[in-house]
């Protein structure tokens, strides 16, 4: 089983570096993960082949280029079961989040409407509905979390009564790694009349999803963390929303027929689309995307990440002082936040780095969360199906000697 | 001793390690010897704004030269601030304002900090030179007056 995941990362070149001399051990998935070799050569052939703006020329580099930015979206599409006119491209999740909390709230949201969110939400999920609020005049609610960072339903539910037009939840939180019951989410949500929008930067990577069964109404992930470039973010829309939503941008390829008296905007997806995407990286989700779907597939694969995963989070509860609120949360998934009494978790992450292991510490954009419970930040190990049990031994052997030299 | 002497000293002492983690020891163990700052002197005005954890450095004048105390909730943090301590403490606001300060980059505790740890020394180091600046510019105030 170990040999699965020792065969899966042959896959990623960065992974087999050293630093400082000592061979690299990347917990900081959630941040961004490795790419892949298929992922470089795309790169590669995007800059060094298939240079040309999309959608515009006739010539062979742009029909190309087109070709292989269209297979991106169409990946896009069959990774979360949406057909691809539903797929729009963008910068990341922020920006996707952005585009909704900008577009859509124009158009449902009056006076004394409630936008509402949940307590475990990254900043990206949080601050553009701050500023939505402050725009429309409505009121943010916030659905708390209990203790081991699962969603109070019970509270939720209650609160959907009180005019809440949108519903914005992760599907998977990035501080404490826990899957939300997105279907019992989403289908209370629609009982009430909300919408509901899922930040899906986490849970794409750890889960399978199909949009359609889910019945979201919007989906945004990044395809950074899931092997593709940074750069380039998926947003899917219910059709008949998006047809609704007025553009986000006004620009070029998003037009229809433009005068000094009246312009006309595109069809779906371009309508949301101004500007040159980022032309590299979407043709890169073809890839990636390709992979991410053989490695969810690949049940020896998922068994071996299940053993990495237990094996860390039995070492991780052998460690005195250690506080990790979702550690035994059986909707937990790859990712570890957790702090250690009398240290201050930079301490520990920057003598870790000189070990060759690499995590994050602080807030993780998701300051709220975090200071629920405690003040001076957290550490986050994050693993992806290339993390072997091997570095969970080399990162706990980190973190025990950092344990030693600071407390 | 001058502010350029306990640079050398301290260049020279940091050049016994070679490994990384020792450096980090002798940060931790440099840290711990400071002895915490009063609690009333974790005021919002001197802490040190650009550092991941929170930094606090206190700064006193007594006959013409200038003390300082300093506390942080992350140890090597701390340890990296009472190594600054130690150059400049005792020392006139004239000579800490006009200090060179190659010998950060001589013991390569900038090159090895991670990026937003680098950045909060640059923010000690400006912290400490503000206090300077700040008690001259007071003292020339106060020669105008008179």
């Amino acid at each position: 089983m170990e040999n699965t995941a020792a065969n899966f990362r042959k896959h990623f070149p960065a992974l087999s570096q050293q630093v400082y001399g000592k061979p690299l051990v990347y917990f900081d998935n959630a941040a961004t993960s490795q790419r892949p070799d298929c992922v470089i050569e795309m790169q590669q052939k995007m800059t060094g082949q298939a240079c040309a703006n999309v959608h515009r020329a006739v010539h062979r580099l742009a029909l190309d280029a087109t070709e292989l930015y269209q297979q991106g979206r169409e990946a896009a599409a069959a990774f979360i079961g949406a057909p691809a006119d539903e797929i729009i491209f963008t910068s990341g999740t922020t920006a996707a989040i952005n585009l909704v909390a900008s577009c859509y709230t124009r158009i449902c949201l009056n006076k004394g409407d409630r936008i509402l969110i949940t307590e475990a939400e990254h900043h990206s999920n949080l601050v553009p509905w701050q500023m939505a609020c402050a725009i429309h005049g409505t009121k943010l609610l916030v659905t708390p979390v209990k203790e081991d960072g699962s969603i109070d339903m019970e509270t939720y539910r209650k609160q959907l009564d009180n005019g809440v037009k949108l519903v914005a939840v992760a599907h998977m939180t990035n501080v404490l790694g826990v899957e939300n019951p997105l279907k019992e989410i989403i289908t209370a949500a629609h009982e009430a009349g909300a919408v509901v929008l899922v930040d899906g930067a986490q849970g794409i990577v750890h889960s399978r999803v199909d949009v359609k069964d889910l019945d979201c109404d919007f989906y945004a992930f990044s395809g950074h963390k899931i092997y593709a470039p940074t750069g380039i973010g998926v947003l899917y829309g219910k059709r008949e929303l998006l047809e609704q939503m007025p553009p986000y941008m006004g620009g070029g390829d998003m037009v229809d027929r433009v005068s000094f008296e009246k312009t006309t905007y595109g069809p779906l997806p371009l309508k949301f689309e101004a500007g040159t995407q980022n032309i590299s990286a979407a043709a890169c989700l073809a890839p990636a995307l390709k992979l991410a779907r053989e490695a969810q597939e690949d049940a020896e694969l998922q068994a071996a990440m299940n053993a990495t995963d237990k094996l860390m989070a039995e070492q991780l509860g052998t460690i005195e002082g250690l506080h990790c609120p979702s550690l035994a949360n059986p909707l937990r998934k790859g990712i570890f936040s957790f702090w250690i009494d009398g240290v201050h978790p930079t301490d520990a992450a920057e003598i870790m780095d000189k070990l060759g292991v690499a995590v994050r510490t602080g807030y993780m954009c998701a300051e709220p969360i975090i200071r629920k419970y405690t003040d001076n930040g957290m550490m986050r190990a994050s693993l992806m199906p290339y993390n072997t049990q091997e570095e969970v031994q080399i990162f706990m052997e980190a973190l025990r000697r950092a344990l030693k030299m600071l407390r | 001793m001058t502010i350029q002497e306990i640079s050398e000293q301290i260049v020279e002492e940091f050049s016994v390690f070679d490994e990384w983690l020792d450096k980090y020891e002798y940060l931790i163990e440099t840290g711990r010897q400071m002895p915490p700052i009063a609690e009333e002197d974790k005021t919002a005005e001197n802490l040190i704004e650009g550092c991941q954890s929170r930094v606090w450095l206190n700064c006193q004048e007594k006959d013409g030269r200038l003390w300082f105390t300093a506390d942080s909730d992350a140890v090597i943090t701390k340890g990296i601030i009472t190594l600054l301590i130690r150059v400049f403490d005792g020392q006139t606001p004239e000579d800490i304002a006009a200090a060179d300060l190659s010998f950060i980059d001589r013991i390569g505790l900038k090159d090895n900090l991670s990026p937003t740890r680098a950045n909060g020394l640059v923010a000690m180091i400006t912290k400490i030179k503000a206090y300077a600046l700040a008690f001259l510019q007071k003292e020339k105030e106060h020669d105008e007056q008179e």
